[in-house]
């Protein structure tokens, strides 16, 4: 069968990916320093968890407080190898144990915990970090979802997890580096990942993640599970009596989300070279909800502007007027869920659509055969 | 009984649920046979729309077997129940009203249903012949890119039984088709029901008597969950229990 592209996106979303794909890959990076370059590139990491909420809640309905809790374990994972990698015996040797993480030492323990030793190898890390989060919500999809959890009740316990974790995370200091996180990452496989050149090259690597995450979202909601999950957001009894199991099509969700935001998180410890317990928590969850609410949660390019947009915003106020920021990001949260809940690519769709060109994906010179069509039933 | 239960299609046998000491569905038996079409009566609350509910797994039954072809159905899921030939329509037209009519009738296309079998699915030529096919049978045909939002109520009322149809369930079990109708909209109702009716089982609620005359093989009449009364249409409007419960309210 021959691949059709029109079957996969329209024009509007083609146009868009290329506008999206330019300003990431060759704009940015002309345009910025290698400094602010490596702030966009942790601004995208948050998209990933973006486009992860655009297929949950925005396709799904289901809305998660708690995607900091996957974002956060992916991260980590990193985190633990890159931390095993420079904690060698020389690097370590005035510890008294030498050879095990830096953290670890000062809280008195004198061995490598087991649940570390999978991280000494980069293919197994790599499985970690989207296998553990994957698990998790997978086990959290079976527990809620089978037994017909879902709405509010289903965010408030997604927003518990994320306390949870953190409290543990902070709790085990002697395991998880605690409050501090895990920090002093140095080198992935002997590549020095400090340097400018290597943030240069990780900023290239995260966007070929995302935009090859973009393709799988896409891939995911033009399929017939993609209308599934539209159609169980309007009427979940309707789909539950056409023969599915609602449960299983939510728990796969919930689970590629998360996967999704665990590939950002590990992408985040790359770049900012650390990682710690408050991108876990209730605050970063929720702020990356926003995110999407702002740029859009029906739209997974909407998704991918909102994270950059916000944090760009974040960044330029937090400098000039660090006490005004959560005011202006909850003041901005109202103003969307009150006058334009579809966010930024509802204002797209509307406003700035139908005045473009049709080659650019505008409306505004389409043939009216389909819509006149329409107007006039046959009877 | 149980030698006779086997040329039933459906079998009711002691079904009872309460709710919180209420009884609903209070020790009801009864069974269907291959093609036939019966109606279910009965004043507000008697217990119809629970009925419903029990057979296709919505509402767990306290007491009593529902048996389906010879398999229980008290036991299964939702889905499962499905997938043994039942077919529901709900009362308020359920549809996906932000999907077009043609992605609400391939959504219920029997094929797919597991999760990776959903994201593989193919919109292949057989699939859009049968869904043009039942649009065509359910007054949509030059609709189908229409979102489904848009239509008219008794189009949506339709649509759902379209939804039905394709599905191509054994045991069709419909609730009030025609409530909210226009007049028009009813007339080809009772055509389209009276077409797709062949060769299933149907089991329908309805209020408009004139409607159930049309249609009915056999009616139920419930009243406070208990059946008062069944038989030919002639039967149950001449049985004086049920003129008192209808003329008694």
């Amino acid at each position: 069968m021959k691949f059709n592209i029109s079957s996969f996106a329209t024009r509007t979303e083609i146009v868009g990916f290329i506008a999206l794909a330019v300003l990431i890959v060759v704009i940015l990076p002309l345009g910025l320093d290698i400094f602010r370059l490596n702030l966009v590139g942790k601004y995208l990491t948050y998209a990933f968890v973006a486009i992860g909420l655009v297929l949950c809640w925005g396709a799904g309905g289901i809305l998660s407080l708690g995607q900091g809790v996957f974002f956060g374990l992916g991260g980590y994972c990193m985190a633990m190898f890159l931390k095993l990698e420079s904690s060698t015996p020389e690097a370590t040797k005035i510890q008294s144990t030498p050879g095990i993480p830096d953290f670890m030492d000062w809280n008195q323990l004198t061995a490598l915990p087991t649940f570390w030793e999978p991280f000494h190898s980069l293919p197994l890390t790599i499985i970690a970090i989207v296998l553990v989060p994957t698990v998790l919500a997978y086990i959290l999809g079976v527990a809620m979802f089978k037994r017909r959890v879902g709405g509010v009740y289903f965010a408030i316990i997604t927003q518990a997890i994320a306390a949870i974790l953190t409290i543990l995370i902070i709790g085990q200091q002697g395991y998880t580096g605690g409050v501090n996180g895990i920090t002093d990452l140095r080198t992935l496989l002997g590549w020095d990942i400090r340097t400018e050149n290597a943030q240069f090259i990780l900023y290239f690597v995260n966007a070929a993640f995302l935009f090859a995450v973009l393709l799988l979202a896409q891939f995911v909601r033009r399929s017939k599970l993609g209308r599934l999950l539209v159609a169980m957001r309007e009427k979940e009894d309707r789909v539950r009596f056409s023969g599915y199991s609602v449960a299983n099509f939510k728990i796969f969700i919930f689970c590629l989300g998360a996967a999704i935001s665990a590939i950002g998180g590990a992408m985040f410890t790359l770049q900012v070279g650390f990682m710690s317990p408050s991108f876990v928590g209730i605050v970063p969850s929720i702020e990356m909800v926003i995110f999407t609410a702002v740029g859009g949660r029906l739209s997974l390019l909407g998704a991918v502007w909102g994270a950059l947009l916000i944090n760009w915003a974040k960044t330029i106020l937090s400098e000039a007027f660090p006490e005004l920021w959560l005011l202006a990001m909850g003041g901005l949260f109202i103003a969307v869920v009150m006058a334009f809940p579809n966010g930024l690519a509802g204002l797209y769709t509307t406003y700035v659509e139908p005045r473009l060109p049709k080659f650019l994906g505008g409306t505004r010179d389409d043939d009216l055969g389909p819509s006149v069509a329409q107007k006039q039933p046959a009877e | 009984m149980q030698t006779d239960s086997k040329d039933f299609v459906l079998a009711v046998e002691g079904l009872t649920v309460s709710f919180d000491g209420f009884k609903a569905v209070d020790d009801l038996s009864f069974y269907v046979e291959e093609e036939e079409i019966r109606v279910i009566i009965g004043p507000n609350g008697a217990g119809k729309t629970t009925v419903l509910d029990l057979i296709c797994g919505k509402t767990k039954a306290s007491n009593g077997s529902i048996r389906f072809r010879e398999q229980e159905l008290t036991k299964l899921t939702e889905n499962e129940i499905v997938h043994t030939g039942v077919g529901r329509k709900f009362q308020n037209p359920s549809i996906y009203e932000d999907l077009t009519v043609f992605e609400n009738l391939e959504l219920s296309y029997p094929k797919g249903h597991g999760v990776f079998g959903a994201l593989m699915f193919k919109r292949d030529a057989h699939v859009i012949e049968r869904v043009e096919e039942i649009a065509e049978s359910i007054f949509l045909a030059d609709q189908l890119q229409r979102s489904a939002g848009l239509l008219s109520h008794g189009q949506k009322q339709w649509l759902e039984i379209g939804m039905l149809l394709i599905q191509e369930p054994d045991l069709l079990m419909l609730d009030e088709p025609v409530a909210g109708m226009s007049v028009s909209e009813r007339v080809k109702t009772a055509e389209l029901l009276q077409k797709i009716i062949k060769g299933r089982s149907v089991l329908v609620i309805e209020h408009d008597m004139k409607f159930v005359e049309d249609i009915a093989h056999r009616v139920t009449v419930l009243h406070q969950g208990k059946m008062l009364s069944e038989g030919s249409m002639d039967h149950v409007q001449n049985d004086p229990k049920v003129i008192e419960v209808y003329l008694g309210h």
